[in-house]
């Protein structure tokens, strides 16, 4: 995994609410059997038509957000499926870090484990940095996870929360699979304490 | 000690090693695996040269893309769905799990197979890659979907990296009113917190209302939890639960039924639980409901009327003209005059036995409306095999219905069971999203019952006017 320290970037903003798994990566697409390749079809029905053209109003369409790098997005990002393909057409993309509100609980999880910053702001700090994304190309944001802050264009800055184990492992491209396998003594441990316990499991 | 709820309950018996900064790593007892989320993770295993840690409590079942026309077993055509399909099909073999190809008549929708062998108990940890994992909750089993990097994680170490959501109580007082069923409750709950309203929260679904469900009804209301946006939905185990668990092949047996009986009975929220946040519902206040929009929160009774999008707030605003835009649909318009193309009953909301036992009542010996395609889909061949016995088959088929294999089918359309452009359909499953059932495709959420009589009308129908 790539880490993630700072980021400077233009960011596009889709201040559409509910935006979900099936928008950013429709299901046609998920019948890869490889991570990579998903960014040509990010969001893929709102950008293209059915024969292929691209959509011109679609912010990822602009000019200015053709190499967007941040999103500022409406509440609820990634509801519905667990589909890892979001995180991975995003990132396959070019986008690191998406702003907003709040994020669906699994959507949030996979962002951390693909290097991928998903932050949550109140919603007047989210409406500033929209107006500031809506700016386009001359407009560029900045996120620095050590700091855990937000800089917009004018130089307004929010602080955003993030857990910290989540953060250790994102700033040092930490394979999560890796530290859990440090602690296998525990996991012998536990197997063997419950298999007295719920033989049945 | 202070009194715990059911998910804190569950939450403590599975902590293997918790950080100082309270990062848990829990201990998974079941895993299921399906052919769309799990090929990177097996790949990620083979190049890190590891192995699956315990082959013994992981399930796999291919469901998402299987085609439900005869012949599948022998030839996919779709070469991206046959591929993922062989995919699984040599995991399975490589690694040892345990695997009801398309083959075996066990096959089914990952959420319907666990339940039905008996590989959801109580008291479990129960993860897969697919967001509905929430179904198994009904057992009181802490159910919950996962990315495949995290699949990947289980199947390498039996455990995953968890931070503890908080507890939200759902009660749903009272009785039904008739012609109200489990899908309504879960639909109602999603319109009154809307589809966050359970971010960051593990729901506990009580009440007299839920009490009364049986297990497919429970498994209907659990199934949705995720979208309110729960880690994942609760009920507490009960007699119901353990006379459905009794005798399933993979349910314990003799001596180690008993402990396991012991266990489970303790598993309920301590009188004086605290409860992060509580919703109440009256069960008498629940109607039929259909979803008008894009979002599974835009549901409404059936003798409701389609919003005006002026009156939300926010960036609702312009989701619901968006979401009415896409739908073609206009203010005002009375939900009961939307008229259909299609009917698709299944799923793993409901494709269980009951589901098509309340959808067949409605439409023995009735006819579905001229030029209407009408599809059902049984949610695994064992459900295939009892609604045949049962004569519900032949009710579906003389009503005109096509009668397919078991699979996810028409819910997601990864295989070729999908929506046109503008070609709406009454669906009996949980996400109305644009596009999910077909790019263009126009999907209105509602019970098999309501599914039934749209399918005899044609339009949406309120089913007590055909009770």
């Amino acid at each position: 995994m790539t880490p993630f320290t700072t980021l400077t970037g233009i960011a596009a903003p889709m201040p559409l609410v509910n935006i979900d798994t099936d928008m950013i990566i429709p299901k046609q697409f998920l019948k890869t059997i490889k991570r990579s390749g998903l960014g040509r079809n990010l969001f893929d029905e709102m950008r293209f038509t059915p024969d292929g053209a691209e959509i011109a109003e679609f912010v990822l369409n602009q000019p200015a957000y053709r190499k967007a790098g941040i999103l500022v997005a409406g509440d609820n990002f990634g509801c519905g499926s667990s589909r890892e393909h979001a995180p991975w057409a995003l990132l396959d993309f070019g986008i690191r870090a998406v702003i907003s509100t709040s994020f669906a609980d699994i959507f949030y999880n996979n962002c951390f484990k693909n290097g991928i910053l998903p932050i949550v702001l109140p919603a007047d700090q989210v409406e500033v940095l929209m107006e500031d994304a809506r700016k386009g190309a001359n407009a560029r944001m900045t996120v620095d996870l050590g700091a855990q802050t937000v800089t917009a264009s004018d130089g307004r800055s929010f602080s955003f929360e993030v857990d910290p184990f989540r953060k250790h492992c994102l700033m040092n491209g930490l394979d999560d699979i890796g530290l859990s396998l440090e602690k296998v003594a525990s996991i012998d441990a536990y197997e063997k304490r419950t298999s007295a316990l719920r033989p049945w499991v | 000690m202070s009194p715990k709820t059911l998910y804190d309950k569950i939450w403590d018996a599975h902590v293997v090693h918790q950080a100082d900064d309270g990062t848990c790593l829990l201990y998974i007892d079941r895993h299921l695996v399906h052919e769309v989320t799990s090929p990177q993770a097996f790949e990620g295993l083979r190049m890190a040269g590891r192995t699956v840690r315990a082959p013994e409590k992981t399930i796999a079942v291919p469901d998402h893309n299987v085609p439900t026309t005869a012949g599948r077993d022998t030839h996919i055509d779709n070469e991206e769905s046959r591929i993922q399909v062989e995919a699984l099909d040599r995991n399975a073999r490589d690694f040892g799990i345990n695997y009801y190809p398309v083959s075996d008549i066990r096959q089914g929708i990952v959420h319907i197979v666990g339940p039905e062998q008996g590989w959801t108990l109580p008291g479990m940890t129960v993860v897969c890659g697919d967001s509905h994992t929430a179904t198994h909750g009904a057992f009181g089993a802490l159910a919950h979907g996962i990315g495949t990097s995290e699949v990947e994680h289980v199947l390498a170490t039996q455990t995953l990296i968890q931070q503890k959501s908080k507890n939200m109580k759902v009660e749903i007082t009272g009785k039904l009113r008739p012609g109200v069923t489990a899908k309504d409750i879960t639909l109602s709950v999603i319109g009154a917190t809307g589809t966050a309203g359970g971010t960051g929260h593990v729901i506990e679904y009580c009440g007299q209302a839920i009490r009364d469900l049986s297990m497919e009804g429970r498994m209907t209301v659990c199934n949705m939890a995720i979208e309110g946006g729960a880690r994942a939905g609760l009920i507490a185990p009960d007699e119901k639960t353990f006379a459905y668990v009794m005798g399933r092949p993979h349910a314990p047996k003799g001596a180690q039924w008993e402990a396991a009986l012991a266990w489970w009975k303790t598993l309920y929220s301590d009188e004086g639980a605290q409860f992060d946040k509580v919703v109440t519902l009256r069960g008498e206040d629940i109607a039929p409901v259909v979803t008008w929009g894009t979002s599974p929160e835009d549901v409404l009774p059936i003798t409701g009327v389609v919003p005006d999008p002026e009156s939300f707030t926010g960036g609702k605003v312009e989701a619901a003209r968006r979401s009415l835009d896409y739908m073609g649909l206009v203010p005002g318009q009375k939900l009961s005059e939307i008229r259909i193309d299609t009917v698709f009953i299944g799923s793993c909301t409901n494709g269980r036995i009951e589901d098509l036992r309340a959808a067949a009542a409605i439409l023995k010996g009735k006819k579905i409306k001229d030029g209407l395609r009408a599809m059902v889909v049984p949610g695994s061949g064992l459900v295939r095999a009892q609604a045949e016995e049962e004569g519900l088959a032949q009710i579906f088929i003389d009503a005109g219905f096509e009668w397919r294999l078991a699979g996810c089918s028409m819910c997601l359309a990864m295989n070729p069971d999908q929506l046109s452009p503008g070609e709406r359909c009454a669906a009996t499953s949980n996400r109305n999203f644009e596009g999910r059932q077909g790019r263009g495709g126009r999907t209105h959420l509602l019970s098999p019952a309501m599914a039934a009589a749209a399918a005899v009308t044609g339009r949406l129908t309120d089913v007590r006017e055909m009770m």
